[in-house]
C-alpha cells in the first residue's frame, strides 16, 4: 500500500505563511477613515435615558448622542452621517481598542487606570455626576449610612461597583451585591424587590426611575458617594482625532456661553461684531484648518446640534421626562464647573 | 533514478518519513503559536494596553455576593478568581448529580407503559430540549423573584428556614470557629446570618438541570433500547417483573452505551453554567468579566477562564472514562 499523502506539512505550512503576511493591525488614521467612510461610528448606551437612548420613533436621542451628532457636522458636514452602536459595559473599551467605533460616548466615567492603561484617552468632561443610591420608599431611609446589611444590585464592571465596596468598608457597613451585567437585568430585578437598594450615578438612576410603572414608590436618596466625570473617550495615540472630540466638545460650551443658539446663529453669523463669535463661526478667522477641517466646523455645530446648554435643557432638563437641575453642570460664570478653554 | 547508496536508510522507510514530516509540522506550529504571541504582545505595547498577570496580586476593589469562604473587597484579584471557581464547581457537581437523577427517572419513564407517564416525559423532553438555554434561565429567575415575598416578610418553613426574594436562607454550622450553629433571623432589609440558596443560584441550577435532563433522558432511553430483545424475553420467561428486569438486567448492560453520551452532556452542564452573568450568580465568568472592565486586561482573564473550564471538564472527562471501563462488556 502507498504512503498516503502527506496533507499535514503543506497545510501547516500555507497557513503560517498566510499569517505571517497579515499585516499588524494598529490605530491608523481615525480622521481619514472617518471621512473615507462617511460616517462617524459612535458607541452608546444599549439604554441610557439622557444619554443615549432610542425614542419611540427609533430615533437616537441624548446627550452623548448629540455629542457624536456634533462630530459628525464638524467633520463630514452633517450631524445624521452617525452611525449608533449599542454597547454594554463589558463591550465598550474592548470595541474602542479594536476599532470597531471611533468615538465611546457613553456616560463613562474619566479615571487614572482608564486614561492609563486601556489605550484610550478622554477627550473631555460633558456631564459632572456623582453615584448615589435608590431605595424604596416603604423602608423608611433617609440616609446611606442607614444601609447597614442591605442587598445592593450593582452592574458588572463599573466604577459604580467599586465605589460602593470602598463606601462600606469606610464606614463599617456590610452589605450583599448582586451583580448583573445588563442595566436592563438590574432594572427588573430592582423593582421586582430582588434587592432593596440600586446604586449607579445619579443620572442613571433618574432614568431608572422613568422606566417603572410606579416611579413615586421610590426615592432617591442625596448622599453622594463618589465623583463620576463622564465624557467622550478616543482611541489613544490618534491625536488629531482626539483634538477633533476635544474642541468639538468645547465649541459647544464656548457657543453657549457667548449666547448663540440654534434659533440665532444665522443671524449672528451674518450680523455680530463681536470678534469672539465671528473668530467661532469663522467669520473673520479660520479655526478649522487647524483641526483639519474647515471653517464652518463650530457655525454647523450650532445649528445642526445647538449648544451645550440646550443640548442639556432637550435632553434632560427640567422640562425633560427625566428632570434634573442643572446643579454643577452650569457654566463657570453662572456657579457651575463647565469651563472651556477658548476657541481663539 | 537517483543511488540508493545516497539517500539515507532513514528517509526510505515510511516511518523515517513520517517522523521527519511530524517534527516539521511541529515546528511550523511553534512558529505559528509563537509568531501570534509575538503580535499580540506588540500590538498591546504598541496600543499601551498593560499586559501581563501581575494584577492578580493587587486588591480587587469590589464584592462578591455569595462566597463559600472568607472574601472582602481588600483581597487580591486572585482570591476573587478562586472564589468564583469555587462557585462554578458549586453548581456545577450540584447540577450533575441532580440532572441524572432527573435525566434517569424522566427517560425511563418515557419507556413506561402508563399512559399519563409516558406523555409527561416525552412532553417534558420536547420541551426542554427546544428552547434555548438562555430563555429558560431568565425565566426561571423571573419566576422565583416575582412570585417569592420581599425578604422583609418571607416565608417561613420551620423555625429557622426562610424562603423569599433573597433565597432560600437556613442554619448552617458557624465555619469560623467553635461548634456554633449560625442561624438566620429577620432584620430590617431581610433576613441576616446562616447560609443562603440566593435565587440566582437556585434559578442557575434548576435551569441547567431541567435542561439537561432533557437530553440524558433521550440516552438513557437509547442505551435501554439498545439492549437486545433477547434479554428482555429471556427476563420474563424467568419470571422477573419489569422493575426487576430493568434493574438487574437492561441498565447494567445500557450503561455501556449510555456513558460516552453522559460524559458529554455533563461537560456540557459544566459550560453551560458560564450563562450565569446573565442572571446575576457570580461564576468565575462573572468575576473575569468585572475584572476586565476595570482593568482592561482581557487577553489575561480569557486565558484564565478557559484554563479553568478545561481543567474542570478534562478531570470530568477522565473520571467518566475510569467508570466507562469499568461498565464497559468485556469481550470473550
Amino acid at each position: 500500500m502507498r504512503a498516503s499523502r502527506p496533507i499535514l506539512v503543506p497545510l501547516v505550512a500555507a497557513t503560517t505563511l498566510a499569517l505571517g503576511l497579515a499585516p499588524p493591525v494598529f490605530a491608523g488614521k481615525t480622521l481619514d477613515a472617518v471621512k473615507a467612510r462617511g460616517e462617524v461610528i459612535c458607541g452608546v448606551n444599549t439604554s441610557g435615558p439622557g444619554f443615549s437612548a432610542t425614542d419611540s420613533k427609533g430615533r437616537w436621542q441624548g446627550l452623548d448622542v448629540d455629542m457624536c451628532r456634533a462630530v459628525a457636522a464638524a467633520v463630514l458636514g452633517s450631524g445624521e452621517k452617525v452611525k449608533f452602536v449599542p454597547l454594554n459595559s463589558q463591550q465598550r473599551f474592548a470595541s474602542l481598542q479594536a476599532g470597531e467605533i471611533d468615538i465611546l460616548s457613553r456616560n463613562t466615567t474619566w479615571t487614572l487606570t482608564r486614561d492609563a492603561s486601556l489605550g484610550i484617552v478622554f477627550a473631555g468632561i460633558n456631564y459632572y455626576d456623582g453615584q448615589g443610591f435608590m431605595v424604596p420608599k416603604k423602608l423608611n431611609i433617609d440616609s446611606a449610612k442607614k444601609l447597614n446589611g442591605a442587598t445592593v444590585c450593582v452592574q458588572a464592571g463599573t466604577t459604580s461597583e467599586k465605589n460602593v465596596a470602598d463606601y462600606f468598608l469606610a464606614n463599617n457597613m456590610k452589605y450583599k451585591s448582586v451583580v448583573f451585567d445588563t442595566a436592563e437585568a438590574i432594572q427588573s430585578a430592582f423593582f421586582a424587590g430582588r434587592c432593596q437598594v440600586y446604586t449607579t450615578d445619579m443620572s442613571d438612576l433618574a432614568g431608572a426611575r422613568t422606566q417603572t410603572s410606579k416611579p413615586d414608590d421610590y426615592m432617591i436618596l442625596p448622599d453622594v458617594i463618589s465623583k463620576e466625570p463622564l465624557g467622550p473617550a478616543v482611541r489613544r495615540g490618534d491625536d488629531d482625532w482626539f483634538e477633533i472630540t476635544r474642541w468639538t466638545l468645547n465649541a459647544m460650551l464656548e457657543a453657549e456661553e457667548a449666547g448663540l443658539t440654534q434659533a440665532n446663529v444665522d443671524k449672528m453669523k451674518a450680523e455680530s461684531k463681536d470678534p469672539a463669535i465671528q473668530r467661532l463661526l469663522g467669520v473673520s478667522e479660520d479655526t478649522g484648518k487647524l483641526l483639519g477641517l474647515d471653517k464652518e466646523w463650530a457655525y454647523r455645530i450650532v445649528k445642526q446640534v445647538g449648544n451645550y446648554g440646550e443640548s442639556f435643557e432637550n435632553n434632560m432638563g427640567p422640562k425633560s421626562a427625566l428632570g434634573l437641575p442643572r446643579g454643577v453642570n452650569k457654566l463657570w460664570n453662572r456657579g457651575g464647573l463647565m469651563y472651556s478653554p477658548p476657541v481663539r | 533514478m537517483p543511488d540508493p547508496a545516497l539517500a539515507p536508510q532513514f528517509l526510505r522507510t515510511r516511518r523515517g518519513r513520517a517522523l521527519i514530516y511530524q517534527a516539521l509540522a511541529l515546528c511550523a506550529l511553534v512558529a505559528a503559536g509563537w509568531f501570534l504571541w509575538h503580535n499580540t504582545a506588540e500590538n498591546l505595547a504598541a496600543r499601551q494596553i498593560r499586559s501581563g498577570f501581575g494584577f492578580l496580586r493587587q486588591p480587587a476593589g469590589f464584592d462578591i455576593g455569595e462566597t463559600l469562604f472568607a472574601y472582602s473587597s481588600r483581597d487580591t484579584y486572585l482570591r476573587a478568581f478562586a472564589i468564583g471557581v469555587a462557585n462554578t464547581l458549586r453548581v456545577a457537581l450540584l447540577g450533575i448529580v441532580l440532572t441524572t437523577v432527573l435525566g434517569m427517572l424522566v427517560g425511563i419513564g418515557r419507556l413506561s407503559r402508563n399512559l399519563l407517564a409516558r406523555g409527561l416525559c416525552t412532553s417534558y423532553v420536547e420541551v426542554m430540549r427546544n428552547i434555548p438555554l438562555i430563555i429558560q434561565l431568565f425565566a426561571w429567575y423571573l419566576v422565583i423573584t416575582e412570585l417569592l415575598p420581599a425578604a422583609t416578610e418571607p416565608l417561613r418553613i420551620g423555625p429557622y428556614v426562610f424562603l423569599s426574594k433573597s433565597g432560600l436562607q437556613f442554619p448552617f454550622p458557624d465555619l469560623s470557629g467553635g461548634w456554633s450553629l449560625a442561624v438566620p433571623e429577620v432584620g430590617a432589609f431581610g433576613i441576616t446570618g446562616g447560609a443562603a440558596a440566593t435565587p440566582e443560584f437556585l434559578s442557575l441550577l434548576i435551569g441547567l438541570t431541567t435542561f439537561t435532563a432533557a437530553y440524558i433522558a433521550e440516552i438513557v432511553r437509547s442505551g435501554v433500547l439498545a439492549v437486545p430483545r433477547g434479554q428482555t424475553e429471556a427476563a420474563g420467561a424467568l419470571g422477573l417483573s419489569r422493575a426487576l428486569t430493568l434493574r438487574l438486567v437492561l441498565l447494567p448492560q445500557a450503561l455501556r452505551v449510555i456513558v460516552p453520551p453522559l460524559t458529554s452532556q455533563y461537560l456540557n452542564l459544566t459550560k453551560n453554567s458560564s450563562l450565569a452573568v446573565a442572571i446575576g450568580y457570580p461564576d468565575v465568568v462573572s468575576i473575569a468579566n468585572t475584572t476586565i472592565n476595570q482593568n482592561g486586561q482581557a487577553l489575561e482573564c480569557v486565558l484564565m477562564i478557559m484554563t479553568v473550564y478545561l481543567a474542570i471538564n478534562l478531570v470530568t472527562a477522565i473520571a467518566m472514562g475510569w467508570y466507562n471501563r469499568r461498565v464497559a462488556l468485556v469481550e470473550r
